[in-house]
């Protein structure tokens, strides 16, 4: 840090006082990095460019969301809705996450593989698990936050993980809740400890980075820099190298934020909490997956230890154990290229992880708990036994003399990300169709890259909830003036909105009164509560349907087969009680609601012929549009952003290229 | 560039020209894409559409008599609404505009005579003046008195006195009866 003198005399004014460019050029220029790293090293710099992007956007969606139990879940539709690129902040923000651990995953399996958790490394390595420790409290704390199903069946489960504990235990989860079940103290507190811990990581982070660049970068080969010849400076080699990465990660990343961006969620978090009902099938955000897997490996009690406790101190020792590595793993050679049985063992480590996270998503049978057993003996056998056995009968092969010797061959980004993205995540999807669904001739209008909503289909599809639907349902996060999207004209809304009378007050008299509704009025349920409808249709409420399409697995599909799932003879085998329908897609066959959709039950102002297909296409286009409006808006602006990103990504390659053919 | 040139040791100045060349480019399409991805975050704090769609206020007029004030919350804000004494008419329209640190007539300022409706914050500082209850104090001029710092405003709203630079806004609206006012 000695000597440094710039031309200008503001930094050297500064620097006299505060030596921050000496401590730049230090750490970010000079920095000598070892000149082998593969590609497989980008992933810590793209873990911490998404950490910033996480907290970013999670600024700005704090600024819009209330962490109260009565109004967080309107209140992120709100954010999707109405707050200028609410929805793009949203996406951005929760597929961020799935970002973050997918890469964090590929960083901790790169530094498995090639050793990097050795002397003089462990501290390193440490703080490393300490950072995985916070990312998972933190993205288990912020999916509670919008307060669906999920949200509070999850906080319900992973909470109660501490009941486990002896004596202790209950007095822990009444503690956690603030109450005695999850409610409003706990979203409260959740939404504070979320803000806090993205903060926490970011200090972790910069003790992770001294800690690197303390002890350097291990590399593809596992042996030290003999000397300037193994090194280059950080800048411009591995900046430009790290920044190409991120442009491929972006295009990544916001592949699933503008056309698959529930992808990682899950859609009962779209219905919203109900403390009385637990989803039939609920599963942790992906990331859990195989730690939840071990969790629920544990059946039987172990002398007078209980399942449930072995249970929990498994899933946190699974973690846990990762400290010992070091101790466990004491072969003296880093790198799995020279260890050539460790890398087999690797390998099926990675298999069975994948094997825990399949088993974690699905829901329990005999077969899964026991390949759950076997996956998790296996898990806890690869640290406690391969690892130890390996260190001493192992033949390595023998290390070259220096880095710069031999030739490492990157392997293609690409494909690395591919792995990570498409390994655990479509095995999070819960099934629930029992028959397969029907799908609308030619399907529907706003699939694919460029998918825009059919407008006259929008249309007619409002005019069949309109006649139809809303004697029933409501859709209460849709405003009348936002029917202007649907096509209708500011004078065409005022009028229908003003066939509705909404409660307002109270007056100068005090009293709540009736008015016509205004366009910035909601479309509500006909009843005035809950309450009131069950009365009505003996027990069952009829649904809002404002986000129905996005809150049921393959939503449009189910919506349009249960529309026009009415049997004219249903199955004699099956029992419907009395006052229900029998509807082959409903869960359970036995639905509240009458069949609604037949030939003709509108007539069409467009003069459409109104088959009973044709409106259950149509009413489908409204309801997707009501539960996504922001569904163009967010196709064509990805659009862009792909190019954008392209050209981006391009050059920094040829600029890598540029910068990197002088060396090897 | 000093020091990527001094670090890369170019084999050819030909190969120069080009990493500088793909340097700039891919650095300004950076620079570029990074400031306008800046624009959704600065855009999600302006209002919000639900936020403009509330942007109208009916008043009842029909219980106000003149001499008497009252104040309605329009976009989150209190807007006067004051039936004004034949005096207070006079004397609002008999002022000499040279006089005023803002010059408006009164007539441009109502479209109803009787009827004054303002915006009441104060334009120095945000505080909503004192004056629309018979007991508060109205100023030397008879409207308003803003107490945080001593604006006065007369009986058309307008700055008589104190730090305040402008008149009381007046908001868009219009009569939808002889009796209701439809704010904004």
């Amino acid at each position: 840090m000695s000597g440094f003198k710039s031309n200008n005399a503001v930094v050297n004014w500064v620097e006299d006082r505060l030596p921050v460019f000496s401590m730049l050029r230090h750490s970010a220029v000079e920095y000598p990095t070892p000149k082998n790293l593969n590609y497989w090293w980008n992933f810590g710099s793209l873990a911490a460019f998404t950490l910033v992007i996480l907290i970013a956007t999670g600024l700005f969606l704090a600024m819009n969301y209330t962490p109260n139990s009565a109004l967080a879940f309107d209140s992120v539709e709100r954010i999707m809705r109405d707050v200028n690129y609410g929805w793009l902040l949203r996406y951005l923000h929760s597929n961020g996450a799935s970002m973050f651990f997918i890469l964090v995953y590929i960083h901790i399996f790169r530094g498995l593989y090639y050793g990097s958790y050795k002397a003089p490394r462990e501290l390193l390595w440490f703080i490393g698990i300490a950072i995985y420790l916070t990312m998972m409290a933190t993205g288990f704390l912020g999916y509670v936050l919008p307060w669906g199903q999920m949200s509070f069946w999850g906080a319900t489960v992973i909470t109660n993980l501490f009941s486990a504990f002896p004596l202790i235990g209950d007095s822990i989860v009444t503690l956690l809740w603030g109450g005695f079940s999850v409610d409003n103290p706990t979203l409260n507190r959740f939404f504070a400890l979320h803000f806090l811990l993205p903060f926490v990581i970011l200090g972790l982070v910069a003790l992770h980075v001294w800690a690197l660049h303390s002890v350097k970068s291990n590399n593809p080969l596992g042996i030290e820099m003999n000397g300037p010849q193994d090194a280059i400076p950080f800048h411009p080699y591995y900046t430009v190298k790290d920044l190409f990465g991120i442009g491929v990660f972006l295009m990544i990343y916001m592949a699933f934020v503008f056309w698959a961006p529930n992808f990682f969620g899950e859609p009962d978090n779209y219905i919203p909490a109900n403390p009385m009902l637990t989803p039939p099938h609920i599963v942790p955000e992906w990331y859990y997956l195989p730690f939840y897997a071990i969790l629920r490996a544990f059946t039987v009690d172990l002398w007078f230890i209980p399942a449930k406790l072995l249970g929990v101190v498994a899933m946190f020792g699974a973690i846990l154990i990762l400290f010992a590595l070091p101790w466990l793993d004491s072969s003296k050679v880093r790198s799995a290229t020279f260890r050539p049985l460790y890398r087999q063992f690797f390998w099926l480590f990675v298999i069975n992880a994948f094997v825990l996270g399949y088993c974690g998503a699905k829901p329990t049978t005999d077969f899964l708990v026991t390949v759950s057993q076997i996956a998790t003996a296996y898990y806890f056998a690869h640290f406690l036994i391969v690892l130890p056995w390996l260190s001493r009968k192992e033949k390595t092969l023998p290390l070259p003399a220096s880095i710069s010797a031999p030739v490492v061959k990157a392997i293609a980004v690409g494909a690395m990300l591919l792995i990570g993205a498409t390994g655990f995540s479509g095995t999070a999807q819960a099934n629930t169709a029992t028959h397969e669904l029907l799908k609308p001739e030619g399907g529907f209008s706003w699939g694919g890259v460029f998918g825009r909503y059919d407008r006259a289909a929008l249309k007619r599809g409002w005019q069949v909830y309109h006649e139809v639907c809303s004697n029933c349902h409501g859709v209460k996060l849709v405003a009348f003036r936002n029917l202007a999207a649907v096509g209708l004209t500011p004078e065409e809304i005022k009028a229908i909105a003003a066939e509705k009378e909404v409660l307002d007050g109270p007056n100068d008299e005090g009293a709540m009164f009736q008015r016509p509704a205004r366009p910035a009025d909601r479309i509500l349920s006909p009843y005035a509560n809950d309450k009131a409808a069950a009365a009505i249709h003996g027990g069952a409420v009829p649904p809002d349907l404002s986000l129905i399409v996005k809150a049921r697995a393959n939503g449009p599909n189910y919506v349009y087969s249960l529309l026009l799932g009415y049997p004219d003879a249903p199955p004699a085998d099956v029992a419907i009680p009395e006052g229900k329908m029998y509807n082959t897609y409903f869960p359970g066959y036995a639905i509240g609601m009458p069949r609604q959709v037949f030939d003709d039950v509108v007539t069409y102002a467009d003069g459409t012929k109104a088959t009973q297909e044709q409106i259950a296409k149509d009413v489908v286009t409204f309801l997707n549009w009501a539960a996504e409006p922001e569904l163009e808006a967010r196709k064509s602006l990805g659009v862009k952003v792909m190019v954008f990103l392209a050209l981006l990504t391009a050059l920094l390659f040829a600029l890598k290229r540029q910068i990197w053919k002088d060396v090897h | 560039m000093a020091d990527t040139a001094k670090n890369a040791q170019p084999s050819a100045a030909d190969g120069q020209t080009r990493r500088d060349f793909l340097l700039q480019a891919a650095s300004t399409v950076g620079v570029v894409g990074t400031g306008i991805a800046l624009w959704p975050f600065v855009h999600s704090m302006n209002p919000a559409a639900d936020t403009l769609a509330l942007s109208t206020t009916d008043v009842d007029l029909s219980a106000i008599k003149p001499g008497q004030a009252i104040t309605v919350v329009w976009r989150g804000a209190p807007v006067f609404v004051r039936s004004r004494t034949a005096e207070e008419i006079a004397s609002a329209q008999a002022v000499n505009l040279s006089e005023l640190r803002d010059p408006q007539s009164d007539a441009i300022r109502v479209k109803n005579p009787q009827w004054l409706i303002v915006v009441g914050i104060c334009t120095h500082l945000g505080c909503v003046p004192l004056g629309q209850k018979p007991t508060d104090p109205r100023g030397e001029w008879g409207g308003w008195f803003c107490p945080c710092h001593g604006s006065q405003y007369d009986t058309s709203g307008r700055i008589r006195k104190g730090p305040a630079p402008k008149n009381l806004a007046v908001p868009a609206y219009q009569f939808t009866s002889d009796t209701t006012v439809r704010i904004g």
